[in-house]
């Protein structure tokens, strides 16, 4: 456990190389989404390498497709690339490592990007492995900002209709969007009330970035049979260093050289802090 | 005239090939009448999806489905499923790469006086214009079969529009000339070339019979292929002839009129007259009215190829 919160912080130093190679990325939600990739990645999900063509493998989609940079720092711990190769070559000139999921990656199922996709997409896949009798696990991860798109409400809906318990959703509840506020920019305070009323099973994460919380709410996710579940993932956006924690206009920014002095200190201390305990 | 029209075939095959594969998956969104699909999901319904009405949702789902190693048909209207699903054609089929066959059924014109929500215009240009997307109209039943035969045997996106109604038979039962993505030539001819799909080829056809008895040879092309276009066909058929008339059904840009004279204009530089539905809203009536006042049957195509030939 303790390895797997030390671990989200690597990572989140991981994307930071990225992110200052490329010039480009969106950090504040690269540091929300963290744990809930960790957790994913490294515990809950049958995800390798070596199983890619194992159709009983479960899937992932990345619907916040713009997180992009702490997904390719997540997939190349898991070894589906190198993490130099990423550094190297991400938003670069022709290269594969574009600013949103593709899946001429290894590793990555879909291309994503474009909102209110994964979720959807998903339905298919769980449908796919009820059709096919297959014991797998199919997750995606949706921002909060994009709940505004009516297709995830397409999704939401069949999915309840077709009992989908192989399913499960996760919100990266960071409260901010480009604009600002969530509930300033379009309210949805009642998320839990709203999955519900679509027969989802609601389980609220009260600390999003804390992987014992993620890993129990997972767990219960498992467990819950007859109806598809999700996780509303209390986070912090720009989780990590105080630089950039809670602060909408780190929506998407590089940071100033003064900047990321301080927010790589940060993410040590918070990293070796994590390490020990 | 045939009784049966395109959208009955596309279930019939389905029907057969989903006796032995069970990965074959059809989606509706309500539409599973219109899309003559309800004997399909009465028959096979462990391999029916219904998603309600939610074009996204069904474009989504059925890439999901497709990525997981089934063979989804999606159908719903190609009014709704070129242009509402649009983002999902292109992120989740095309950009993704997943074998999902869409179904645009009712195409062009076919629900009539319901109109201009419901007729598809722009079907052709919006789904020409992604990349990685094959667009296919087939010109009656007997090719319809054809083609969804040959479909079934490939793993990539496709588009296929047909239209509501009956049409008559272009090709004769049992003597089909077909080859995916390869035009069939329903007539030779030198004087003029007329490239057409789906519901226009008969008509054109009828067109260069009563010009033939005038004299005029003129050739007919079935481009049931417009994306890849079979530009070795075009290629061909305008340089022997004097002009080039395409005939869709169909708004006059970026559908076969355009992609025509795309090639034309850079191989073998002709007059190309675009015979299409207009840049406007469709007058009301039903689509055989609609046909006969924008002048896409025999007797417009025929007086379009005299004017191109003056």
């Amino acid at each position: 456990m303790s390895n797997l919160k030390a671990l989200a912080y690597e990572l989140r130093e991981h994307t930071l190389d990225i992110i200052m190679s490329g010039k480009a990325g969106h950090i504040g939600g690269d540091m929300s989404v963290m744990e809930i990739l960790t957790e994913l990645y490294f515990d809950q999900m049958n995800i390798s390498p070596e199983n890619m063509e194992d159709p009983d493998r479960d899937k992932f989609v990345m619907s916040k497709g713009h997180s992009v940079e702490a997904y390719y720092a997540v997939l190349a711990r898991k070894g589906f690339f190198s993490q130099e190769e990423v550094v190297s070559q991400f938003s670069q000139f022709g290269s594969q490592y574009i600013g949103h999921p593709n899946n001429k990656l290894p590793g990555i199922e879909m291309n994503s990007g474009s909102l209110g996709h994964g979720l959807p997409v998903c339905v298919g896949m769980a449908l796919a492995a009820k059709m096919n009798g297959q014991k797998c696990r199919v997750y995606t991860v949706m921002g909060d900002g994009e709940l505004a798109e009516g297709s995830v409400w397409e999704g939401t809906m069949a999915a309840s209709h077709y009992k989908l318990d192989n399913l499960c959703a996760v919100v990266d509840r960071n409260r901010l969007q480009i604009s600002g506020n969530t509930e300033d920019v379009m309210a949805h305070d009642d998320l839990h009330e709203r999955f519900r009323a679509f027969h989802w099973h609601v389980i609220d994460v009260k600390d999003g970035n804390d992987i014992g919380q993620l890993k129990a709410a997972f767990e219960e996710a498992r467990e819950t049979k007859g109806k598809p579940s999700v996780l509303i993932a209390n986070t912090v956006k720009g989780k990590g260093s105080s630089v950039m924690e809670n602060k909408a206009n780190w929506h998407h920014k590089v940071p100033s050289e003064e900047e990321l002095a301080q927010i790589r200190k940060d993410l040590k201390e918070r990293k070796e802090a994590l390490s020990v305990e | 005239m045939s009784k049966i029209a395109n959208r009955q075939v596309i279930c019939d095959v389905l029907l057969e090939k989903a006796k032995e594969d069970k990965d074959i998956v059809v989606l509706c969104s309500d539409s599973r009448g219109s899309a003559s699909l309800a004997r399909f999901a009465d028959t096979f319904p462990e391999q029916f999806v219904e998603v309600g009405i939610a074009e996204q949702n069904l474009v989504s789902i059925s890439a999901g489905l497709a990525k997981c190693g089934k063979k989804p048909y999606a159908a719903s209207p190609a009014s709704f499923l070129s242009t509402r699903s649009y983002e999902q054609c292109k992120v989740d089929v095309s950009y993704s790469n997943t074998n999902v066959k869409l179904i645009g059924i009712s195409g062009g014109v076919s629900y009539g006086a319901l109109g201009m929500s419901h007729h598809s215009a722009q079907d052709l240009a919006a789904m020409c214009a992604i990349p990685n997307m094959r667009v296919y109209l087939p010109s009656d039943r007997l090719q319809t079969e054809c083609l969804m035969k040959a479909l079934l045997e490939d793993e990539k996106p496709a588009y296929i529009r047909v239209g509501r109604n009956a049409v008559e038979d272009v090709y004769e039962e049992g003597q089909v000339p077909f080859e995916l993505d390869k035009a069939t030539v329903v007539k030779e001819g030198t004087d003029a070339a007329i490239i057409a799909c789906g519901e226009m080829v008969k008509p054109a056809a009828e067109a260069a019979k009563l010009l033939e008895e005038k004299g005029i040879h003129v050739s007919v092309v079935d481009m049931y292929c417009v994306k890849p276009l079979d530009k070795e066909a075009v290629v061909k058929a305008a340089e022997n002839a004097r002009a080039v008339i395409t005939v869709e059904e169909h708004s006059p840009f970026g559908g076969l009129g355009s992609m025509v004279s795309q090639v034309v204009a850079s191989e073998c530089p002709k007059k190309v007259v675009n015979l299409a539905l207009p840049d406007a809203p469709v007058i009301t009536g039903t689509s055989k009215e609609v046909f006969d006042y924008y002048g896409l049957n025999a007797e417009g195509i025929r007086k379009t190829v005299l004017e191109a030939l003056d």
